[in-house]
């Protein structure tokens, strides 16, 4: 059997040159089409270089605007053409003079041998697949586009919205199902012959003659009427970005190439000598009878584009910088606000370490500076403790320090008389999880020796503070996961709430609690609270504490049993 | 305020900035006669030519480095401004096939430190040219620079119509004492300064020109903690498709029309970008930040940063155990300091 190719060229022809001879070396008649919008002076000199090939015609020339029927009418001809005058070939392959075929040519006659019968042309149904940037599917069969899109986009546009507004429809001719895929497609003559020649041709052309983009429809649905058999697959490797531009092969995709067996790719930079240079390769008896296998470049594909389009959670760097209404989650990874438990528990920050093994830092937003958990001045990524250059951008600083180390769980305390300014970020972050004591900030000011009296104004402001905080998160749009209990209720049962912070922040390695932290002797809060009252200020935030539940003497208070499942 | 509000205020905005660049337009136009074209071969320039601009002043330490360097990414011609240097850089530059020379005496602070004369050198030659505007101490790396070429880039970015590209400023220092370091001209400047900061950039949109405002850094962590509105800005956007109309504000990290500097996102996407390592640690940063003490041509209000300038002027170190070593564009993609987008 013979291949004929059909090469669409429209530049490049120094390199569409090289390709034609490379398809005709390998004994295959080749058919070119040149745009004519190409200089004649050009043209002739291309035409010149490639006359000592018996096997190469050049067909009638047609000015092929991008996305519309001309692309598709030049293909007709060249077809027409090639079957005509080489009556031998078997199979025609559509290609550009910026195709490369990257097994020789004999590997993939030999694969056709094997598939005499067979139509590799990607399609599908507009129905089945979203495929299409810019929304019109279906719509490029059924409306009418008088105005070309790359030049008078404005217009095209609003053309589209006025027939969908008014409900226009085209009719699609009757037996004609819609399917759309890759232009570059590998057909038998038999199949050719029964499209160029079906009676119905002159109606189906000027059908498609108004769809949008033909050359990407008008083969990929008539071949289902007259087609043996489809493999619905292009032969010709070739990557769409999201915006529906054709990715470029460089020279550094030389390896992911090779890789991929395919027989032919597109677009190949015309710079890309090294490309040209190890394209096709050597024959290889090992790899010939080889299936062409686009796995690993669908990955990388598949893999930056969904880096594209969705991003790295948490990243904010100089060209990705999404406002935090947009997006789920604020940091990159989930973190823990620990609001006045340090306060009851002197040594919180050493045990919940010891508990977790996540990294537990002290006071990240205290007024003096960033408290790290290594206690160190220049943190992970060079982030400097410096409060100023923290409260500078405090939102900045945490999705820093959190992107940085996000191989780890962090923690942090968290406080009235800390730096405020984060507190909106923390209540809308799906990634934190905040856990609240209220009033806890009573105990440092009971601890502190002084009278009531001489602290009510510290106090009250404390309280304002922290009620503020409790505001933002009650408010609606606050979406991190928050647990909100006053100083009673965590005095009345401190295990069961340590235990669920351990659960939530170790996840399934959380252990039963053994090691029981070290408490604040709360003795005489009670009726330190109740002097507080007597001046006249009112610390609502703590909840009723009586004496009964701070008297830790006897120990008679009765705890829950706790039961870890699995443990 | 209510979004017609908002909209009214957007146009007014867009008004003001149209005229701000008209005056930009019409300062670089009086200026034109500052400089003087010494060495000329802008003959030379073909139609699809990249070009470089710069101004620079007393650069002989860096500028073999930086031709080898630019001319490696595929510049074809550089235009170059030179501010009065007494080291042997005229002399240097006319020398080379692809360098064109315009020399002045007037102040660089006067001239929108030097912005004004490249304004006018890209008015005169940048129209329809990729342009690439940088110091003497920035090296351009983007995502597979070490095997694409500014070629490759360009025309990808011209398929994608994006008429410009955004670098992120990397200031790259030694470990240990600066003066420590040892660098003959023509050397690998990175491998003399191989460390940076990792992550410690804060960004913020610019209240007014609306673009990406990045800060922070080594610079702001060592000079600027108590100053940091002060830093230094670290966004650029060195390459642009240049029109005649365009005129660049305060370096080259705002630019007029706005739409060329919003080179990053709003949305979860990223698009491509690249990174400027910056040489200024290399040893003669205590000779320069000397001459600058004395000579104020730096900043608007000088004064404000005589104790930068004072503390650069004394040894010290820039180091600590968190440093990270450059290894190549690739680490930078990797680490989020600049993006691939959809160029893969």
């Amino acid at each position: 059997m013979t291949l004929g190719v059909v090469m669409l060229v429209h530049n490049r022809f120094e390199r569409a040159a090289e390709m034609v001879r490379l398809w005709a070396d390998a004994g295959c008649p080749v058919v070119v089409h040149v745009d004519s919008n190409v200089e004649a002076q050009v043209y002739d000199g291309f035409v010149k270089t490639l006359d000592d090939l018996p096997d190469v015609r050049f067909s009638k020339r047609y000015r092929c605007e991008w996305g519309t029927w001309a692309m598709v009418a030049a293909t007709q001809d060249a077809v027409a053409l090639l079957l005509e005058d080489f009556a031998e070939a078997t199979h025609v392959y559509l290609a550009s003079g910026a195709c490369l075929p990257l097994r020789p040519v004999a590997e993939l006659c030999t694969y056709l041998d094997r598939h005499p019968d067979t139509d590799f042309i990607e399609s599908a149904t507009t129905a089945d697949v979203p495929w299409t940037v810019g929304g019109l599917d279906r719509e490029r069969f059924t409306l009418r586009f008088p105005f070309p899109w790359k030049k008078r986009r404005l217009l095209f546009d609003r053309f589209v919205r006025l027939q969908q507004a008014v409900g226009f429809k085209r009719r699609i001719p009757e037996g004609l199902v819609p399917h759309m895929g890759s232009q570059w497609w590998c057909l038998t003559r038999q199949t050719l012959e029964a499209i160029l020649g079906d009676p119905r041709r002159g109606l189906y052309d000027r059908y498609f003659k108004r769809v949008w983009i033909p050359d990407e429809s008008y083969f990929q649905t008539l071949v289902r009427l007259h087609a043996r058999r489809i493999e619905s697959r292009s032969l010709t490797l070739s990557k769409f970005d999201f915006q529906g531009k054709p990715h470029i092969f460089f020279d550094d995709h030389r390896e992911l190439l090779s890789r991929t067996n395919c027989f032919v790719a597109r677009k190949i930079w015309p710079q890309a000598s090294l490309l040209y240079r190890s394209f096709p390769r050597a024959p290889d008896p090992a790899l010939a009878a080889a299936e062409p296998r686009t796995g690993s470049v669908d990955r990388l594909f598949s893999h930056a584009v969904d880096r594209r389009t969705l991003g790295r959670p948490g990243l904010y760097m100089q060209s990705r910088f999404p406002t935090q209404n947009r997006q789920n989650g604020f940091a990159a990874a989930p973190y823990a606000v620990l609001h006045g438990l340090d306060a009851v528990i002197p040594d919180f920050k050493t045990w919940l370490t010891r508990q977790t093994g996540a990294t537990v830092h002290g006071r990240l937003f205290g007024k003096d500076r960033a408290h790290f958990a290594d206690d160190s001045t220049i943190y992970r990524g060079a982030l400097s403790d410096s409060a100023r250059l923290r409260d500078y951008n405090p939102q900045m600083f945490l999705t820093n320090l959190i992107w940085n180390a996000r191989d780890t769980h962090h923690c942090f305390q968290f406080g009235p008389e800390d730096h405020q300014k984060i507190t909106t970020t923390l209540a809308d972050d799906t990634m934190a999880s905040i856990w609240v004591i209220s009033g806890a900030w009573s105990v440092a000011l009971y601890q502190s020796g002084w009278s009531a009296s001489d602290i009510r104004t510290e106090a009250a402001r404390l309280q304002r503070i922290e009620d503020k905080f409790l505001q933002t998160l009650r408010s609606s749009h606050a979406r991190a996961r928050i647990n909100i209990m006053t100083l009673a209720d965590f005095v009345e049962a401190p295990m069961e709430v340590l235990q669920a912070i351990i659960d939530d922040i170790a996840g399934h390695r959380g252990t039963a609690l053994t090691d029981v932290p070290q408490m604040v002797d709360l003795t005489g809060l009670p009726s330190f609270l109740q002097d507080l009252k007597n001046q006249g200020m009112h610390p609502f935030l703590t909840g009723d504490i009586t004496t009964q539940q701070v008297d830790q003497t006897p120990k008679s208070r009765r705890r829950k049993p706790y039961i870890v499942s699995g443990k | 305020m209510s979004p017609r509000a908002a909209r009214i205020g957007d146009l007014w905005l867009a008004y003001r900035l149209r005229w701000k660049r008209r005056r930009f337009l019409w300062r670089i136009w009086r200026k034109r006669r500052q400089i003087t074209l010494v060495h000329d071969q802008t003959g030379n320039i073909g139609t699809d030519a990249i070009l470089l601009f710069a101004c620079m002043r007393n650069e002989m330490l860096r500028l073999p480095a930086f031709l080898d360097h630019y001319r490696k990414l595929g510049v074809t011609h550089f235009l170059i401004v030179d501010n009065a240097s007494d080291d042997g850089t005229a002399a240097y530059l006319d020398a080379q096939p692809d360098v064109s020379r315009w020399a002045t005496a007037h102040s660089y602070r006067l001239s929108r430190f030097g912005m004004d004369w490249v304004g006018w050198l890209l008015w005169r030659y940048g129209h329809g040219h990729w342009c690439l505007t940088v110091d003497a101490d920035e090296l351009l790396v983007y995502p597979r620079s070490d095997t694409r070429d500014l070629r490759d880039l360009t025309t990808w970015l011209d398929q994608q119509n994006r008429p410009s590209f955004g670098a992120m400023m990397l200031d790259m220092y030694p470990q240990g004492p600066l003066s420590a370091t040892t660098y003959v001209p023509g050397d690998d400047p990175i491998a003399a300064l191989p460390w940076f900061d990792a992550d410690n950039y804060r960004h913020q949109t610019h209240p007014y020109y609306g673009n990406l405002w990045i800060q922070g850094g080594v610079r702001e962590r060592m000079f600027f903690a108590q100053t940091p509105e002060r830093a230094p800005t670290l966004n650029k956007t060195p390459l642009v498709k240049w029109h005649w109309r365009y005129a660049y504000v305060s370096s080259t990290h705002q630019m007029l029309p706005p739409a060329l500097h919003d080179t990053f996102d709003f949305t979860h996407h990223s698009i491509a970008s690249g990174a400027l390592l910056h040489t200024k640690f290399l040893p003669d940063i205590a000779a320069k930040s000397a001459e600058e003490l004395r000579r104020k041509e730096h900043f608007q209000n000088s004064e404000r940063y005589q104790d930068y300038h004072r503390r650069l002027a004394a040894d010290l170190s820039l180091w600590h155990e968190g440093s990270i070593r450059y290894q190549g564009p690739d680490q930078l993609v990797e680490r989020g300091l600049m993006s691939k987008g959809s160029w893969l």
